[in-house]
Protein backbone atom coordinates (compact mmCIF):
# COMPACT_ATOMS: atom_id res chain seq x y z
CA UNK A 1 0.00 0.00 0.00
CA UNK A 2 1.13 3.60 -0.87
CA UNK A 3 0.39 6.23 0.98
CA UNK A 4 -1.76 7.81 -1.67
CA UNK A 5 -3.93 4.72 -1.75
CA UNK A 6 -5.28 5.71 2.14
CA UNK A 7 -8.56 7.61 1.61
CA UNK A 8 -8.53 11.12 3.52
CA UNK A 9 -11.39 9.29 6.26
CA UNK A 10 -8.68 6.57 6.76
CA UNK A 11 -6.31 9.35 7.48
CA UNK A 12 -8.26 11.17 10.42
CA UNK A 13 -9.24 7.84 11.88
CA UNK A 14 -5.52 6.72 12.03
CA UNK A 15 -4.86 10.73 13.65
CA UNK A 16 -7.51 10.04 16.21
CA UNK A 17 -5.98 6.53 17.31
CA UNK A 18 -1.97 7.55 16.83
CA UNK A 19 -3.80 10.49 19.17
CA UNK A 20 -4.61 8.40 21.70
CA UNK A 21 -1.91 6.35 21.87
CA UNK A 22 0.15 9.57 22.64
CA UNK A 23 -2.62 10.61 25.43
CA UNK A 24 -2.32 6.77 26.51
CA UNK A 25 1.68 7.33 26.87
CA UNK A 26 1.11 10.93 28.93
CA UNK A 27 -1.69 9.41 31.28
CA UNK A 28 1.45 6.34 31.50
CA UNK A 29 4.06 9.00 32.34
CA UNK A 30 2.00 10.71 35.39
CA UNK A 31 1.30 7.15 37.04
CA UNK A 32 5.28 6.74 36.64
CA UNK A 33 5.87 10.55 38.23
CA UNK A 34 3.02 11.50 40.27
CA UNK A 35 5.04 14.67 41.68
CA UNK A 36 4.01 16.09 38.29
CA UNK A 37 0.58 16.45 39.76
CA UNK A 38 1.76 18.44 42.77
CA UNK A 39 0.64 21.78 40.99
CA UNK A 40 -2.95 20.56 40.87
CA UNK A 41 -3.08 18.72 43.77
CA UNK A 42 -1.43 21.10 46.56
CA UNK A 43 -2.42 24.29 45.14
CA UNK A 44 -6.26 24.04 45.41
CA UNK A 45 -6.37 22.52 49.12
CA UNK A 46 -3.95 25.04 49.87
CA UNK A 47 -5.18 28.01 48.69
CA UNK A 48 -9.00 27.14 49.34
CA UNK A 49 -7.40 27.37 53.15
CA UNK A 50 -5.11 30.06 53.04
CA UNK A 51 -7.29 32.38 50.95
CA UNK A 52 -10.97 31.14 52.52
CA UNK A 53 -9.33 31.51 56.19
CA UNK A 54 -7.23 34.71 55.26
CA UNK A 55 -9.63 36.92 53.30
CA UNK A 56 -13.51 35.64 54.37
CA UNK A 57 -13.82 37.67 57.64
CA UNK A 58 -12.39 41.03 55.82
CA UNK A 59 -14.63 40.44 52.61
CA UNK A 60 -17.75 38.66 53.39
CA UNK A 61 -17.96 39.08 57.36
CA UNK A 62 -17.35 35.20 57.65
CA UNK A 63 -16.00 32.20 55.98
CA UNK A 64 -19.01 30.69 55.21
CA UNK A 65 -20.73 33.74 53.54
CA UNK A 66 -16.99 33.79 51.82
CA UNK A 67 -16.96 30.40 50.07
CA UNK A 68 -19.52 30.66 47.36
CA UNK A 69 -17.71 33.76 46.25
CA UNK A 70 -14.15 32.32 46.79
CA UNK A 71 -14.33 28.41 45.58
CA UNK A 72 -15.11 29.29 41.90
CA UNK A 73 -12.74 31.81 41.55
CA UNK A 74 -9.91 29.62 43.60
CA UNK A 75 -11.46 27.14 40.81
CA UNK A 76 -10.69 29.23 37.40
CA UNK A 77 -7.42 30.45 39.45
CA UNK A 78 -6.17 26.54 39.70
CA UNK A 79 -7.37 24.97 37.04
CA UNK A 80 -5.76 27.70 34.52
CA UNK A 81 -2.64 27.69 36.32
CA UNK A 82 -3.04 23.92 35.96
CA UNK A 83 -2.88 24.64 32.17
CA UNK A 84 0.24 26.17 32.06
CA UNK A 85 2.20 22.68 32.70
CA UNK A 86 1.71 21.77 29.07
CA UNK A 87 3.52 24.45 27.76
CA UNK A 88 6.34 22.94 30.29
CA UNK A 89 6.39 19.44 29.41
CA UNK A 90 5.66 20.01 25.58
CA UNK A 91 8.86 21.79 25.55
CA UNK A 92 10.73 19.67 27.65
CA UNK A 93 8.91 16.15 25.45
CA UNK A 94 10.01 18.32 22.22
CA UNK A 95 13.77 18.70 23.55
CA UNK A 96 14.29 15.04 24.34
CA UNK A 97 15.89 12.42 21.98
CA UNK A 98 12.12 10.14 21.89
CA UNK A 99 10.96 13.15 20.14
CA UNK A 100 12.91 12.77 16.73
CA UNK A 101 11.34 8.81 17.11
CA UNK A 102 7.99 9.99 17.11
CA UNK A 103 9.15 12.39 14.43
CA UNK A 104 10.71 9.43 12.11
CA UNK A 105 7.67 7.21 11.97
CA UNK A 106 4.96 7.23 9.72
CA UNK A 107 2.32 8.61 12.22
CA UNK A 108 -0.11 11.94 11.89
CA UNK A 109 2.61 14.68 12.89
CA UNK A 110 -0.39 16.36 15.13
CA UNK A 111 -0.33 13.44 17.28
CA UNK A 112 2.12 13.60 20.08
CA UNK A 113 0.68 17.26 20.34
CA UNK A 114 -2.88 16.48 20.42
CA UNK A 115 -2.20 13.61 22.34
CA UNK A 116 -0.30 15.51 25.12
CA UNK A 117 -3.62 17.85 25.76
CA UNK A 118 -5.88 14.85 25.74
CA UNK A 119 -3.85 13.70 28.50
CA UNK A 120 -3.86 16.70 30.33
CA UNK A 121 -7.52 16.63 30.87
CA UNK A 122 -6.83 14.52 34.12
CA UNK A 123 -4.99 17.54 35.71
CA UNK A 124 -8.22 19.48 35.13
CA UNK A 125 -10.31 16.73 36.49
CA UNK A 126 -8.22 16.75 39.49
CA UNK A 127 -8.32 20.07 40.05
CA UNK A 128 -12.36 20.39 40.17
CA UNK A 129 -13.12 17.41 42.28
CA UNK A 130 -10.21 18.46 45.03
CA UNK A 131 -11.51 22.27 45.03
CA UNK A 132 -14.92 21.24 45.15
CA UNK A 133 -14.31 18.58 47.80
CA UNK A 134 -12.22 21.21 49.95
CA UNK A 135 -15.69 23.64 50.12
CA UNK A 136 -17.29 20.73 50.97
CA UNK A 137 -15.89 20.09 53.72
CA UNK A 138 -15.48 23.77 55.01
CA UNK A 139 -19.55 23.62 54.69
CA UNK A 140 -20.09 25.06 50.97
CA UNK A 141 -23.82 23.48 49.99
CA UNK A 142 -24.22 24.98 46.59
CA UNK A 143 -27.92 25.61 46.01
CA UNK A 144 -28.01 24.11 42.88
CA UNK A 145 -27.03 21.04 43.91
CA UNK A 146 -25.26 18.38 42.59
CA UNK A 147 -26.38 19.70 38.83
CA UNK A 148 -25.10 22.78 39.20
CA UNK A 149 -21.23 21.41 40.40
CA UNK A 150 -21.74 19.41 37.77
CA UNK A 151 -21.80 21.93 35.05
CA UNK A 152 -20.09 24.32 36.39
CA UNK A 153 -17.04 21.80 36.94
CA UNK A 154 -17.78 20.81 32.80
CA UNK A 155 -17.29 24.74 32.61
CA UNK A 156 -14.36 25.17 34.10
CA UNK A 157 -12.53 22.18 32.39
CA UNK A 158 -13.95 22.93 29.47
CA UNK A 159 -12.55 26.74 29.35
CA UNK A 160 -8.97 25.21 30.65
CA UNK A 161 -8.92 23.06 27.91
CA UNK A 162 -9.50 25.40 25.38
CA UNK A 163 -6.88 28.28 26.92
CA UNK A 164 -4.00 25.45 27.49
CA UNK A 165 -3.39 25.89 23.49
CA UNK A 166 -2.48 29.63 24.28
CA UNK A 167 0.46 27.59 26.75
CA UNK A 168 0.69 24.81 24.46
CA UNK A 169 1.63 27.34 21.55
CA UNK A 170 4.23 29.07 24.16
CA UNK A 171 5.58 25.87 24.88
CA UNK A 172 6.07 24.82 20.57
CA UNK A 173 7.66 28.41 20.08
CA UNK A 174 9.74 28.67 23.06
CA UNK A 175 13.63 27.70 23.20
CA UNK A 176 13.64 26.52 27.31
CA UNK A 177 11.07 24.84 29.43
CA UNK A 178 11.73 27.11 31.56
CA UNK A 179 11.25 30.51 29.51
CA UNK A 180 7.71 28.96 28.88
CA UNK A 181 7.19 28.89 33.02
CA UNK A 182 8.02 32.47 33.12
CA UNK A 183 6.02 33.72 30.27
CA UNK A 184 2.93 31.80 31.17
CA UNK A 185 2.86 33.36 34.89
CA UNK A 186 3.44 37.09 33.76
CA UNK A 187 0.46 36.56 31.74
CA UNK A 188 -1.76 34.33 33.98
CA UNK A 189 -0.68 36.41 37.10
CA UNK A 190 -2.85 39.43 36.46
CA UNK A 191 -4.96 37.39 34.96
CA UNK A 192 -6.50 35.43 37.83
CA UNK A 193 -6.13 38.15 40.56
CA UNK A 194 -7.34 40.88 38.48
CA UNK A 195 -10.76 39.72 38.35
CA UNK A 196 -13.85 39.28 40.65
CA UNK A 197 -12.09 35.71 41.65
CA UNK A 198 -11.09 36.81 45.54
CA UNK A 199 -12.81 40.75 46.09
CA UNK A 200 -15.89 42.00 44.70
CA UNK A 201 -15.04 44.28 41.92
CA UNK A 202 -16.70 47.40 42.67
CA UNK A 203 -14.02 47.97 45.74
CA UNK A 204 -11.70 48.37 42.59
CA UNK A 205 -10.47 51.74 41.82
CA UNK A 206 -12.15 52.81 38.42
CA UNK A 207 -9.23 51.53 35.49
CA UNK A 208 -8.97 48.49 37.88
CA UNK A 209 -12.27 47.78 37.83
CA UNK A 210 -12.78 48.36 34.20
CA UNK A 211 -10.25 45.70 33.34
CA UNK A 212 -11.83 43.43 36.10
CA UNK A 213 -15.04 43.38 34.54
CA UNK A 214 -14.01 42.59 30.96
CA UNK A 215 -11.12 40.47 31.99
CA UNK A 216 -12.39 36.57 30.57
CA UNK A 217 -11.33 35.27 33.88
CA UNK A 218 -13.93 37.32 35.64
CA UNK A 219 -16.56 36.07 33.11
CA UNK A 220 -15.80 32.58 33.94
CA UNK A 221 -16.08 33.11 37.95
CA UNK A 222 -19.55 34.24 37.73
CA UNK A 223 -20.63 32.06 35.05
CA UNK A 224 -19.62 29.68 37.94
CA UNK A 225 -21.41 31.94 40.61
CA UNK A 226 -24.45 31.75 38.77
CA UNK A 227 -24.54 27.61 38.05
CA UNK A 228 -23.75 26.88 41.29
CA UNK A 229 -26.17 29.01 42.95
CA UNK A 230 -29.04 29.72 40.50
CA UNK A 231 -28.58 26.21 38.79
CA UNK A 232 -29.01 28.30 35.65
CA UNK A 233 -26.47 29.56 32.44
CA UNK A 234 -26.40 33.41 32.40
CA UNK A 235 -24.81 35.89 29.88
CA UNK A 236 -21.15 35.22 31.81
CA UNK A 237 -21.82 31.92 30.81
CA UNK A 238 -22.41 32.59 26.69
CA UNK A 239 -19.15 34.74 27.13
CA UNK A 240 -16.98 32.25 28.66
CA UNK A 241 -17.98 29.44 26.25
CA UNK A 242 -17.79 30.95 22.76
CA UNK A 243 -14.58 33.41 24.26
CA UNK A 244 -13.00 29.68 25.18
CA UNK A 245 -14.25 28.28 22.04
CA UNK A 246 -12.63 31.03 20.13
CA UNK A 247 -9.24 31.18 22.34
CA UNK A 248 -9.25 27.24 21.00
CA UNK A 249 -9.83 28.02 17.33
CA UNK A 250 -7.22 30.68 17.13
CA UNK A 251 -4.77 29.27 19.10
CA UNK A 252 -4.40 25.49 17.41
CA UNK A 253 -4.73 27.28 14.08
CA UNK A 254 -1.24 28.88 15.26
CA UNK A 255 -0.05 26.54 17.62
CA UNK A 256 -0.19 23.70 14.96
CA UNK A 257 1.54 25.33 11.99
CA UNK A 258 4.38 26.53 14.52
CA UNK A 259 4.27 22.76 15.66
CA UNK A 260 4.35 21.39 11.63
CA UNK A 261 7.04 23.85 10.79
CA UNK A 262 9.15 22.77 13.90
CA UNK A 263 8.50 19.28 13.61
CA UNK A 264 8.97 18.97 9.96
CA UNK B 1 5.39 -4.20 2.17
CA UNK B 2 5.87 -6.96 -0.54
CA UNK B 3 4.53 -5.10 -3.48
CA UNK B 4 6.13 -2.24 -2.89
CA UNK B 5 8.42 -1.08 -5.74
CA UNK B 6 11.62 -0.21 -3.80
CA UNK B 7 14.71 0.98 -6.03
CA UNK B 8 17.76 -1.26 -5.34
CA UNK B 9 19.64 1.81 -4.48
CA UNK B 10 18.74 2.40 -0.80
CA UNK B 11 20.28 5.73 -0.60
CA UNK B 12 20.89 8.11 -3.07
CA UNK B 13 22.04 11.61 -1.98
CA UNK B 14 22.88 14.36 -4.53
CA UNK B 15 24.91 17.75 -3.31
CA UNK B 16 23.20 17.68 0.00
CA UNK B 17 23.61 20.90 1.93
CA UNK B 18 22.57 22.10 5.35
CA UNK B 19 23.42 25.61 6.45
CA UNK B 20 23.27 26.81 10.29
CA UNK B 21 23.57 30.48 10.36
CA UNK B 22 27.03 30.62 8.75
CA UNK B 23 28.24 26.93 9.85
CA UNK B 24 28.07 25.03 6.20
CA UNK B 25 27.24 21.47 8.31
CA UNK B 26 26.85 19.43 5.29
CA UNK B 27 28.36 21.09 1.88
CA UNK B 28 27.35 19.19 -0.58
CA UNK B 29 27.26 15.30 0.36
CA UNK B 30 26.97 12.87 -2.29
CA UNK B 31 26.19 9.82 -1.80
CA UNK B 32 25.17 6.23 -3.37
CA UNK B 33 24.67 2.99 -1.05
CA UNK B 34 23.78 -0.36 -2.49
CA UNK B 35 20.69 -2.25 -0.88
CA UNK B 36 22.12 -4.64 1.38
CA UNK B 37 25.15 -4.66 3.73
CA UNK B 38 26.46 -2.46 6.05
CA UNK B 39 27.21 1.13 4.75
CA UNK B 40 30.07 3.36 7.18
CA UNK B 41 29.93 7.38 6.92
CA UNK B 42 33.18 7.57 9.21
CA UNK B 43 34.62 11.64 10.23
CA UNK B 44 34.91 13.17 13.03
CA UNK B 45 32.86 15.28 15.64
CA UNK B 46 31.17 17.70 13.78
CA UNK B 47 32.01 16.98 10.19
CA UNK B 48 28.32 16.92 9.51
CA UNK B 49 27.61 12.83 10.27
CA UNK B 50 24.92 13.20 12.05
CA UNK B 51 23.12 16.26 10.17
CA UNK B 52 23.62 13.91 6.81
CA UNK B 53 21.64 11.22 8.48
CA UNK B 54 18.86 13.69 10.60
CA UNK B 55 17.98 14.97 6.14
CA UNK B 56 18.45 11.47 5.00
CA UNK B 57 15.66 9.87 7.75
CA UNK B 58 13.80 12.82 7.11
CA UNK B 59 14.12 14.61 10.43
CA UNK B 60 16.02 17.50 8.68
CA UNK B 61 14.90 19.48 5.54
CA UNK B 62 17.67 20.23 3.19
CA UNK B 63 18.66 23.37 2.01
CA UNK B 64 19.87 22.25 -1.33
CA UNK B 65 20.45 19.18 -2.93
CA UNK B 66 18.09 15.87 -2.88
CA UNK B 67 17.89 12.50 -1.63
CA UNK B 68 15.98 9.44 -2.57
CA UNK B 69 15.33 6.38 0.12
CA UNK B 70 14.72 3.55 -2.28
CA UNK B 71 13.77 5.90 -4.95
CA UNK B 72 11.68 7.82 -2.87
CA UNK B 73 12.09 11.44 -2.17
CA UNK B 74 13.07 12.39 1.43
CA UNK B 75 11.39 15.81 1.32
CA UNK B 76 8.27 14.90 -1.33
CA UNK B 77 7.47 11.11 -0.16
CA UNK B 78 8.79 11.63 3.17
CA UNK B 79 5.60 9.93 4.89
CA UNK B 80 6.89 7.02 2.64
CA UNK B 81 10.67 7.26 3.28
CA UNK B 82 9.57 7.04 7.28
CA UNK B 83 7.76 3.43 6.11
CA UNK B 84 10.51 2.20 5.13
CA UNK B 85 13.25 3.36 7.57
CA UNK B 86 14.55 2.98 11.54
CA UNK B 87 16.32 5.60 13.05
CA UNK B 88 18.76 5.09 16.22
CA UNK B 89 20.00 8.52 17.33
CA UNK B 90 23.22 9.44 19.31
CA UNK B 91 21.31 10.45 22.15
CA UNK B 92 18.27 7.70 23.06
CA UNK B 93 15.17 7.83 21.37
CA UNK B 94 13.29 6.11 24.20
CA UNK B 95 10.96 7.57 26.96
CA UNK B 96 13.24 7.58 30.18
CA UNK B 97 10.07 7.80 32.25
CA UNK B 98 8.93 4.72 31.25
CA UNK B 99 9.99 1.19 31.13
CA UNK B 100 10.85 -0.96 28.37
CA UNK B 101 8.14 -2.65 27.63
CA UNK B 102 6.12 0.52 27.75
CA UNK B 103 7.97 2.06 25.37
CA UNK B 104 8.23 -0.76 22.90
CA UNK B 105 4.60 -1.16 22.85
CA UNK B 106 3.85 2.57 22.23
CA UNK B 107 6.20 2.25 19.33
CA UNK B 108 4.52 -0.26 17.72
CA UNK B 109 0.53 0.46 18.46
CA UNK B 110 1.97 4.02 16.81
CA UNK B 111 3.02 2.18 13.53
CA UNK B 112 -0.63 0.41 13.54
CA UNK B 113 0.01 -3.15 15.44
CA UNK B 114 -3.06 -4.22 17.34
CA UNK B 115 -2.54 -3.95 21.27
CA UNK B 116 -2.01 -8.27 21.66
CA UNK B 117 1.21 -7.42 18.28
CA UNK B 118 2.69 -5.33 20.23
CA UNK B 119 3.01 -6.80 23.23
CA UNK B 120 4.63 -10.30 21.21
CA UNK B 121 6.63 -8.15 19.68
CA UNK B 122 8.12 -6.08 22.62
CA UNK B 123 8.38 -9.26 23.92
CA UNK B 124 10.23 -11.12 21.53
CA UNK B 125 12.60 -7.74 20.92
CA UNK B 126 13.37 -7.69 24.42
CA UNK B 127 14.45 -11.42 24.74
CA UNK B 128 16.21 -10.74 21.31
CA UNK B 129 18.36 -7.99 22.87
CA UNK B 130 18.84 -9.24 26.05
CA UNK B 131 16.44 -6.64 27.83
CA UNK B 132 13.98 -9.44 29.06
CA UNK B 133 14.92 -8.64 32.91
CA UNK B 134 15.26 -5.37 33.12
CA UNK B 135 11.84 -5.14 30.76
CA UNK B 136 9.87 -3.59 33.72
CA UNK B 137 12.71 -1.60 35.23
CA UNK B 138 12.20 2.50 34.17
CA UNK B 139 14.75 3.74 32.03
CA UNK B 140 16.77 5.81 34.23
CA UNK B 141 18.42 2.85 36.01
CA UNK B 142 19.88 1.34 32.27
CA UNK B 143 23.26 1.42 31.33
CA UNK B 144 24.29 3.16 28.13
CA UNK B 145 24.48 -0.24 26.86
CA UNK B 146 21.02 -1.27 27.68
CA UNK B 147 20.12 2.00 26.72
CA UNK B 148 21.21 1.80 23.60
CA UNK B 149 20.22 -2.05 22.92
CA UNK B 150 16.41 -0.60 23.76
CA UNK B 151 17.03 2.01 21.05
CA UNK B 152 17.69 -0.04 18.39
CA UNK B 153 14.74 -2.54 19.12
CA UNK B 154 12.84 0.15 19.11
CA UNK B 155 13.57 0.91 15.65
CA UNK B 156 12.99 -2.44 14.70
CA UNK B 157 9.74 -3.13 15.58
CA UNK B 158 8.24 -2.45 11.44
CA UNK B 159 11.30 -4.64 10.19
CA UNK B 160 12.65 -1.53 7.90
CA UNK B 161 14.33 -2.51 5.12
CA UNK B 162 16.95 0.61 5.69
CA UNK B 163 18.60 1.00 9.47
CA UNK B 164 19.95 4.62 10.20
CA UNK B 165 22.40 3.98 13.65
CA UNK B 166 24.08 7.26 14.39
CA UNK B 167 27.33 6.37 16.35
CA UNK B 168 26.19 3.82 17.58
CA UNK B 169 28.46 2.90 20.39
CA UNK B 170 30.28 6.12 21.09
CA UNK B 171 30.65 5.41 24.97
CA UNK B 172 30.18 1.95 25.35
CA UNK B 173 32.87 0.20 27.27
CA UNK B 174 34.36 -2.71 24.49
CA UNK B 175 32.56 -5.46 25.66
CA UNK B 176 29.29 -3.94 25.00
CA UNK B 177 30.37 -2.11 22.01
CA UNK B 178 31.40 -6.01 20.88
CA UNK B 179 27.74 -7.05 21.31
CA UNK B 180 26.39 -3.79 19.95
CA UNK B 181 28.80 -5.20 16.45
CA UNK B 182 27.25 -8.41 16.90
CA UNK B 183 23.97 -7.50 16.60
CA UNK B 184 24.14 -4.82 13.82
CA UNK B 185 25.84 -8.00 11.98
CA UNK B 186 23.14 -10.27 12.34
CA UNK B 187 20.73 -7.07 11.29
CA UNK B 188 22.13 -7.45 7.34
CA UNK B 189 21.92 -11.03 7.70
CA UNK B 190 18.33 -11.21 7.97
CA UNK B 191 18.58 -8.92 4.47
CA UNK B 192 18.78 -5.22 5.96
CA UNK B 193 19.88 -2.71 4.88
CA UNK B 194 22.65 -0.55 7.70
CA UNK B 195 23.97 2.82 8.02
CA UNK B 196 25.95 4.05 10.52
CA UNK B 197 28.35 6.89 11.40
CA UNK B 198 31.30 6.51 13.47
CA UNK B 199 34.12 8.16 14.80
CA UNK B 200 36.45 4.91 14.88
CA UNK B 201 38.07 3.89 11.73
CA UNK B 202 38.05 0.67 13.63
CA UNK B 203 34.68 0.35 13.76
CA UNK B 204 34.20 1.13 10.33
CA UNK B 205 36.85 -1.34 9.27
CA UNK B 206 35.15 -4.18 11.35
CA UNK B 207 31.58 -3.78 10.29
CA UNK B 208 31.21 -2.02 7.23
CA UNK B 209 31.20 -3.47 3.38
CA UNK B 210 31.81 -0.07 2.32
CA UNK B 211 32.78 3.09 3.87
CA UNK B 212 32.64 7.15 2.79
CA UNK B 213 34.80 9.46 4.98
CA UNK B 214 33.21 13.23 5.58
CA UNK B 215 34.81 16.10 6.55
CA UNK B 216 33.88 19.70 7.17
CA UNK B 217 30.61 18.51 5.55
CA UNK B 218 32.12 16.92 2.42
CA UNK B 219 32.73 13.19 1.19
CA UNK B 220 36.37 13.19 1.34
CA UNK B 221 37.06 9.82 0.36
CA UNK B 222 34.46 6.43 -0.54
CA UNK B 223 35.25 2.50 -0.96
CA UNK B 224 35.99 -0.23 0.46
CA UNK B 225 37.83 -0.79 3.91
CA UNK B 226 40.61 -2.20 1.62
CA UNK B 227 40.78 0.18 -0.83
CA UNK B 228 40.58 3.31 1.92
CA UNK B 229 43.15 1.68 4.17
CA UNK B 230 45.13 1.22 1.02
CA UNK B 231 45.05 5.03 0.95
CA UNK B 232 46.57 6.03 3.98
CA UNK B 233 49.77 3.19 4.12
CA UNK B 234 50.02 0.41 6.30
CA UNK B 235 49.84 -0.32 9.92
CA UNK B 236 53.30 0.61 11.66
CA UNK B 237 55.43 -1.62 13.98
CA UNK B 238 56.96 -0.04 17.27
CA UNK B 239 59.84 -1.65 19.11
CA UNK B 240 60.86 -0.21 23.07
CA UNK B 241 64.39 -1.15 23.85
CA UNK B 242 65.02 -2.43 27.23
CA UNK B 243 68.67 -0.99 27.47
CA UNK B 244 69.24 2.21 25.39
CA UNK B 245 72.85 1.61 24.47
CA UNK B 246 71.39 -1.16 21.49
CA UNK B 247 69.80 1.59 19.89
CA UNK B 248 71.92 1.80 16.52
CA UNK B 249 72.72 -1.84 16.62
CA UNK B 250 68.92 -2.55 16.75
CA UNK B 251 68.27 0.36 14.04
CA UNK B 252 71.02 -1.61 11.73
CA UNK B 253 69.51 -5.03 11.94
CA UNK B 254 65.65 -3.78 11.28
CA UNK B 255 67.27 -1.78 8.04
CA UNK B 256 68.47 -4.71 6.97
CA UNK B 257 65.61 -7.20 7.49
CA UNK B 258 62.89 -4.81 6.61
CA UNK B 259 64.40 -2.66 3.86
CA UNK B 260 62.98 0.32 5.14
CA UNK B 261 63.41 3.07 7.04
CA UNK B 262 63.01 3.21 10.56
CA UNK B 263 62.51 6.12 13.04
CA UNK B 264 64.18 6.21 16.02
CA UNK B 265 62.97 7.85 19.32
CA UNK B 266 65.52 9.60 22.10
CA UNK B 267 63.52 6.79 24.80
CA UNK B 268 64.36 3.68 22.92
CA UNK B 269 61.69 3.37 21.03
CA UNK B 270 61.75 2.20 17.61
CA UNK B 271 59.08 2.76 14.39
CA UNK B 272 59.14 1.01 11.12
CA UNK B 273 56.67 -0.16 9.02
CA UNK B 274 54.35 -3.25 9.42
CA UNK B 275 55.23 -5.85 6.98
CA UNK B 276 54.54 -9.92 6.33
CA UNK B 277 54.44 -11.18 10.27
CA UNK B 278 56.69 -13.93 9.75
CA UNK B 279 59.89 -11.39 8.88
CA UNK B 280 58.65 -9.79 12.14
CA UNK B 281 59.27 -13.38 13.49
CA UNK B 282 62.60 -13.69 11.59
CA UNK B 283 63.31 -10.02 13.32
CA UNK B 284 62.43 -10.93 16.62
CA UNK B 285 64.95 -14.00 17.07
CA UNK B 286 67.69 -11.68 15.20
CA UNK B 287 67.03 -9.47 17.92
CA UNK B 288 67.25 -12.40 20.33
CA UNK B 289 70.46 -13.86 18.81
CA UNK B 290 71.98 -10.36 18.97
CA UNK B 291 71.21 -9.95 22.91
CA UNK B 292 69.13 -7.08 22.30
CA UNK B 293 66.48 -7.02 25.01
CA UNK B 294 63.24 -5.58 24.04
CA UNK B 295 60.26 -4.18 27.12
CA UNK B 296 57.74 -3.79 24.37
CA UNK B 297 56.73 -4.93 21.03
CA UNK B 298 53.30 -3.33 19.22
CA UNK B 299 51.68 -2.89 16.30
CA UNK B 300 49.78 0.37 15.35
CA UNK B 301 47.45 0.76 12.76
CA UNK B 302 46.29 3.87 11.27
CA UNK B 303 44.84 5.93 13.20
CA UNK B 304 41.68 8.51 12.22
CA UNK B 305 43.75 11.15 12.71
CA UNK B 306 46.66 9.52 10.23
CA UNK B 307 43.82 8.90 7.63
CA UNK B 308 42.84 12.60 8.15
CA UNK B 309 45.91 13.92 7.97
CA UNK B 310 46.46 11.39 4.49
CA UNK B 311 43.32 12.39 2.91
CA UNK B 312 42.90 16.08 3.84
CA UNK B 313 46.17 17.11 5.07
CA UNK B 314 45.28 18.49 8.74
CA UNK B 315 44.67 16.58 11.66
CA UNK B 316 41.16 15.88 12.92
CA UNK B 317 40.27 19.39 14.65
CA UNK B 318 39.61 19.46 18.66
CA UNK B 319 38.09 22.61 18.73
CA UNK B 320 34.79 22.61 19.75
CA UNK B 321 32.21 22.52 17.00
CA UNK B 322 28.44 23.68 17.22
CA UNK B 323 27.11 19.75 17.96
CA UNK B 324 25.28 18.91 14.49
CA UNK B 325 21.79 18.31 15.85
Amino acid sequence: MTGKKISGLTNVALMVQQSIIMAYRGLLKVRRTPEQLIDVTIQPILFTLMFTYLFGGAIAGNVHDYLPIIIPGILAQTILTGSVAIGVNLREDMDKGVFDRFRSLPIARIAPLAGALMADAIRYIIVTVLTFAMGYIMGMRPPAGFTGVLEASLLAIFFAWCSSWIFAFFGVIAKTASGVQGISMIILFPLTFLSNAFVPVNTLPKPLAWFAKVNPVSHLVTAIRTLLEQGKTNHDFWVSLFGGLIIMVVFSAITVRAYIRKAA
Amino acid sequence: MTSLQLSPTAVHAQALVKIFGDNHAVNGVDLEIPAGGIYGVLGPNGAGKTTTIRMLATLLKPDRGSAKIFGYDVVKDSRMVRRLIGVTGQYASVDEKLSATENLIIFSRLLGFSSRESKRKANELLEEFGLTEAAKRPLAKYSGGMRRRLDLAASLIAQPPLIFLDEPTTGLDPRTRNQMWNTIRRLVKDGSTVVLTTQYLDEADQLADRIAVIDHGKVIAEGTPAQLKAKIGTASLELVLADNENLQQAKDIIQQMLMAEVHATANSTITAPMVDAEVITDLLLAFRNAHIRLSAVMVKSPTLDEVFLTLTGHHTEQQTIPVDH
